[in-house]
């Protein structure tokens, strides 16, 4: 963990989508938490969640500043970044479905809108052994409600890439050393046990 | 809001906070909106500007141009039907569009009712002047709320008069003693049900947007500021001098909404916004508000 006394900040990247509930989900974990809509706001905190919403607007706001830049040498100074479906699109090496250029910070290659349209969104649920491994005493063993939303499929993984749940054969959550990417919504459920998982790898040894 | 159906389609919803979406005609401007990063399109006939120039009914947009713009964007396209026209939103989920607004805009199809909006696995949004119109189409299954405005008037003042009166009748139920809401729910026409739940959260339990009149950086600003968590922007893009830097720049004011520096950096490079009307000297009839029950 970070130094004696030292409370990590998390930020959750706001330019827009579904940042509020990862904000709100970190403060009613006890976590300390804050928006980040400008390239100087990131020096301040020790993770970033990047969250759903459309990487097409996203990556606009990536055209007109530093913030990609800003992001990546985030990353290179060894702080976790927490990618949620459109999260995990720009976090990954290369996008299909149209192609389009990402952060490249994750050794994966992923597929937009692979499950299809909105109609063909839905909520599943999974056992998940890594995050029955502690962190949340109240849902331990309980298996992790996963909300799809048009969501992208993960089509290969390189090979430092840790596949840490799958469905119907495909990777959703994964970890390559700080960088977790998620092609679901945790956010949209009650369970904290991701985030929890995410935040215990703020000062870790990969 | 605890079944999975709903989940999934409010789930959309949240996806758009704090973006833009944009009305288009054809997949050119679809294009466009795209590029300036838009968080979806909304794809229709003829803008609401000249659906009022021109009178005549307006219907939902023909599915082949709706089928051409699916094809070009990679966003979530949304789709208007009349309000009541469930056959006209059958076709539209058969189309698999992401998002259906069931929409004063057009012609009301039924004076009396709106579509049970439950019956459909595609989300839809509705329009609302006040909390009770808006938890009335909770109710019938809406998965987001934006205010009606007045759309195609390029005027402001409707939709800040929507948005600021279900932000206040909304802190109002939150001050009620619980034997309190079931004449409250009675006055406002909605469900006892969805009246608790908004008396102990103070906010809908969908996401609510603004619409109707928004034609500029700082009308988006303005509306985001008041509650607002996206924006809708109708004729203003399209009837602007210039579309593509204007659609740009309501996308960056909606992100950085209370940053006045950047609102007054994107403001400062824009041509002619769109005309604007002046609705209170419109007649009663020419309202497109009033649609609605």
């Amino acid at each position: 963990m970070v130094g004696a006394g030292a409370r990590p900040i998390v930020g959750v990247l706001a330019l827009q989508g579904n940042f509020a509930a990862h904000s709100n989900r970190l403060a009613e974990m006890g976590v300390a938490a804050c928006e980040i809509r400008t390239p100087e706001e990131l020096s301040g905190v020790d993770a970033l969640v990047i969250p759903g919403g459309e990487t097409t607007t996203l990556l606009h706001f990536f055209d007109t500043g530093t913030m990609e830049t800003e992001i990546g040498e985030f990353a290179a100074s060894g702080k976790p970044i927490f990618g949620t479906c459109a999260g995990a699109i720009l976090l990954a090496r290369k996008v299909t479905g149209p192609s389009q250029r990402s952060l490249g910070l994750i050794d994966i290659a992923i597929e937009r809108n692979g499950y299809g349209r909105q109609v063909d969104s839905f909520i599943t649920r999974e056992p998940c052994s890594v995050l029955d491994s502690a962190l949340d005493p109240t849902h331990i063993n309980e298996p992790l409600e996963m909300v799809f939303i048009r969501a992208p499929i993960i089509r290969s993984v390189g090979p430092r890439v840790r596949v840490l749940q799958e469905l119907r054969g495909h990777p959703v959550l994964v970890r390559q050393d700080r960088i977790l990417a998620a092609t679901f919504h945790p956010e949209l459920t009650p369970d904290p046990r991701l985030h929890a998982y995410f935040v215990s790898m703020i000062g870790q040894d990969h | 809001m605890e079944n999975e159906g709903m989940r999934v389609k409010t789930g959309l919803a949240e996806m758009f906070k704090g973006g833009v979406i944009m009305d288009v005609t054809n997949a050119a401007q679809a294009k466009i909106a795209a590029d300036a990063g838009a968080v979806a399109v909304m794809a229709l006939e003829k803008i609401p500007a000249d659906i009022r120039a021109e009178g005549g009914v307006a219907r939902m947009a023909s599915p082949r141009m709706i089928r051409e713009i699916m094809e070009v964007v990679s966003i979530p396209v949304m789709a208007k039907v009349r309000i009541g026209h469930f056959a006209e939103a059958q076709i539209l989920e058969a189309l698999k569009v992401d998002f259906i607004d069931e929409s004063e805009v057009l012609t009301p199809a039924d004076e009396e009712h709106h579509i049970d909006k439950l019956s459909f696995q595609v989300p839809f949004v509705c329009g609302a002047r006040n909390l009770g119109e808006a938890l009335r189409r909770i109710g019938e299954g809406a998965a987001l709320i934006r205010t009606k405005g007045e759309a195609g008037s390029g005027n402001i003042v409707e939709a800040v008069r929507h948005m600021r009166r279900i932000t206040s009748q909304m802190r109002g139920l939150t001050l009620l003693g619980s034997e309190e809401l079931m004449r409250a729910s009675k006055e406002m026409g909605a469900p006892l049900e969805l009246v608790r739940m908004v008396a102990k959260t103070g906010s809908l339990p969908v996401p609510n947007f603004a619409a109707g009149g928004i034609a500029t950086p700082a009308d988006a600003a303005l509306v985001m500021q008041l509650g607002a968590q996206s924006v809708f922007v109708g004729s203003g893009i399209f009837k602007s001098e210039d579309p593509p830097a204007r659609a740009r720049a309501v996308v960056r004011a909606t992100t950085h909404f209370r940053d006045a520096a950047i609102l007054l950096e994107v403001s400062e490079r824009l041509e002619e916004a769109m005309r604007g009307l002046d609705v209170a000297t419109m007649k009663e009839e020419e309202l497109l508000q009033t649609r609605g029950w």
